[in-house]
């Protein structure tokens, strides 16, 4: 039998150096070759189609070795329960773009029309009250994972080298949620939401010098008006959860490239021992 | 950290993340389960407290005591704290913005090689009395109520403005004699000894920041408040 020719790796990939899966050895073993040809039957290249699609890919986007290299890299022992908060506050965020998005179908960003639609979310859209409050909560229980995970970054000293940008880049995260809380608040319309953010506005138009000007921004001009609505509709809903999104795949990689950190008291002696077990 | 620290650091660190685990399924597993407890907790906290809507909002009628979302009571209250007007906007702008900057700028100016939090004093005590105090100005804001009701008698004639008075949301920020929260406004139970009728009604329509503007409330509801105002004293 002739020797298969080498497959083609245009991206150059050295696979040999990525991590490697966590197997148990009975799904170790290599998995048998694509069959090509024109002797093929039907039903072999039914068997080989997933393999050759995901290979097609592969060959192209070079995706595998990202996937590789970002699934199966190792955490430092150690690695516990508070390690988790930060995918938590994550999670949470895709919920709220998801009901979010739900409520966008029925949303009128409209002084007039603003609160009669969400009268109408609450009181005659199936499950509408459901995915609202699921949206109103949900903003609670990611600020508080917010504020957890910091506070587990803090204690745990995992600001410093050499992860230091990471956390600049949580604290933007952070003031961005803020924005989103306050953008969002005003978007039901009612009684409660209106004045308390009149009075948010007020507040920052107290500052020296950009005070009124961040203000007049902030209302769409000198008035509480039309154009209020629909500009805190615009942050909430576009330009905010882009910049948030970015931010995440940002912090994201700086996790993936520089690992997460270990825990304060584990030192490599700690580790020593436990490597031969390996 | 110099660079003998850092490169300590480095091979040390890279020594434990050789000796753990696999991001997936091991990492992955607990997010995992850590993501269903937040589905959970989001989905009972909807059906428990659901999503009413209050009355809809209303221009010209001030009858609701502004409340921010909870998670910002604390910046809110820090206005109740620090009062002289002239200080506002240390309150409203100064603080909250140099508390973000040192936020920003922590790891450029806490720079030890130390991490295990028993060993950095300064660093857990700044975190534990920054916790008191945001705890503290929430639960502040969180039992500062809204009241509607003002206790002190006045003259029939006054009746109407009384009844305006508490019911435009000014003891949410003002005191009068008994009733109301103290701050972030001043205390008005006095204010006709201080101020005279013109001069309240300018200050309705222009007021100090971050107080919101009455102008748009109906002419003979601002005539009755200000009669009211104007014979405190």
């Amino acid at each position: 039998m002739p020797s298969k020719p080498k497959l083609p790796n245009p991206l150059n990939i050295k696979t040999s150096k990525l991590p490697k899966p966590p197997l148990p050895p009975a799904l170790k073993r290599t998995p048998k070759p694509v069959e090509t040809g024109d002797d093929v039957t039907l039903g072999q290249a039914a068997a080989g189609g997933g393999t050759s699609v995901v290979a097609w890919i592969d060959e192209r986007t070079a995706g595998s070795g990202f996937l590789r290299g970002f699934m199966f890299r190792k955490v430092p022992k150690g690695t516990n329960w508070w390690y988790t908060l930060g995918s938590a506050t994550m999670f949470a965020f895709v919920s709220q773009a998801v009901t979010g998005i739900f409520l966008a179908m029925f949303y009128d960003p409209n002084p007039t029309q603003a609160y009669e639609s969400m009268r109408h979310v609450n009181n005659e859209v199936f499950l509408g009250e459901f995915v609202h409050g699921m949206h109103k909560w949900g903003a609670t229980v990611m600020t508080v994972l917010l504020f957890v995970h910091m506070a587990r970054t803090f204690v745990f000293g995992a600001y410093k080298y050499p992860r230091e940008l990471n956390w600049v880049v949580g604290v933007i995260l952070l003031m961005m949620t803020m924005v989103m809380g306050f953008t969002g608040y005003l978007l039901p319309f009612d009684q409660r939401s209106f004045w308390a953010t009149v009075v948010g506005v007020n507040l920052n138009g107290t500052g020296p010098i950009v005070g009124p000007y961040l203000a007049d921004f902030l209302r769409g001009g000198s008035e509480f008006g039309a154009t209020t609505l629909s500009r805190f509709y615009a942050v909430h809903m576009m330009l905010v959860p882009g910049i948030i999104g970015a931010l995440i795949g940002a912090h994201l990689y700086l996790v993936a490239k520089l690992g997460t950190s270990a825990p304060p008291w584990m030192k490599p002696k700690d580790v020593a021992g436990d490597e031969k077990q390996i | 950290m110099d660079a003998r620290q850092k490169e300590k650091y480095l091979r040390e660190y890279s020594a434990m993340k050789a000796a753990g685990k696999p991001f997936f399924p091991y990492a992955v597993g607990k997010d995992g389960l850590m993501a269903c407890i937040v589905m959970i907790v989001i989905i009972l906290m909807s059906l428990f407290l659901g999503a009413e809507l209050g009355p809809k909002a209303d221009p010209t009628t001030t009858s609701y005591v502004p409340r921010p979302e909870w998670y910002f009571f604390f910046l809110f209250e820090v206005l109740r704290v620090i009062k002289p007007p002239d200080l506002v906007f240390v309150a409203t702008l100064g603080i909250p913005n140099i508390a973000l900057g040192l936020l920003v700028l922590l790891p450029f100016y806490d720079r030890g090689p130390e991490r295990r939090p028993e060993r950095r004093p300064v660093a857990m005590i700044a975190m534990l009395l920054t916790i008191v105090a945001m705890t503290y100005l929430t639960l502040l804001g969180a039992f500062a109520g809204s009241p509607i009701t003002i206790d002190e008698e006045v003259p029939a004639k006054y009746q109407y403005g009384k009844e305006v008075a508490a019911n435009s949301g000014c003891l949410g920020c003002h005191k009068f004699g008994e009733n109301g929260n103290d701050g972030p406004g001043p205390n008005l139970s006095e204010i006709g000894a201080r101020l005279p009728k013109q001069a309240i009604e300018r200050t309705l329509d222009n007021p100090t920041p971050p107080m919101p503007s009455f102008k748009s409330m109906p002419p003979e509801q601002k005539k009755a408040l200000v009669e009211f105002l104007g014979q405190l004293r």
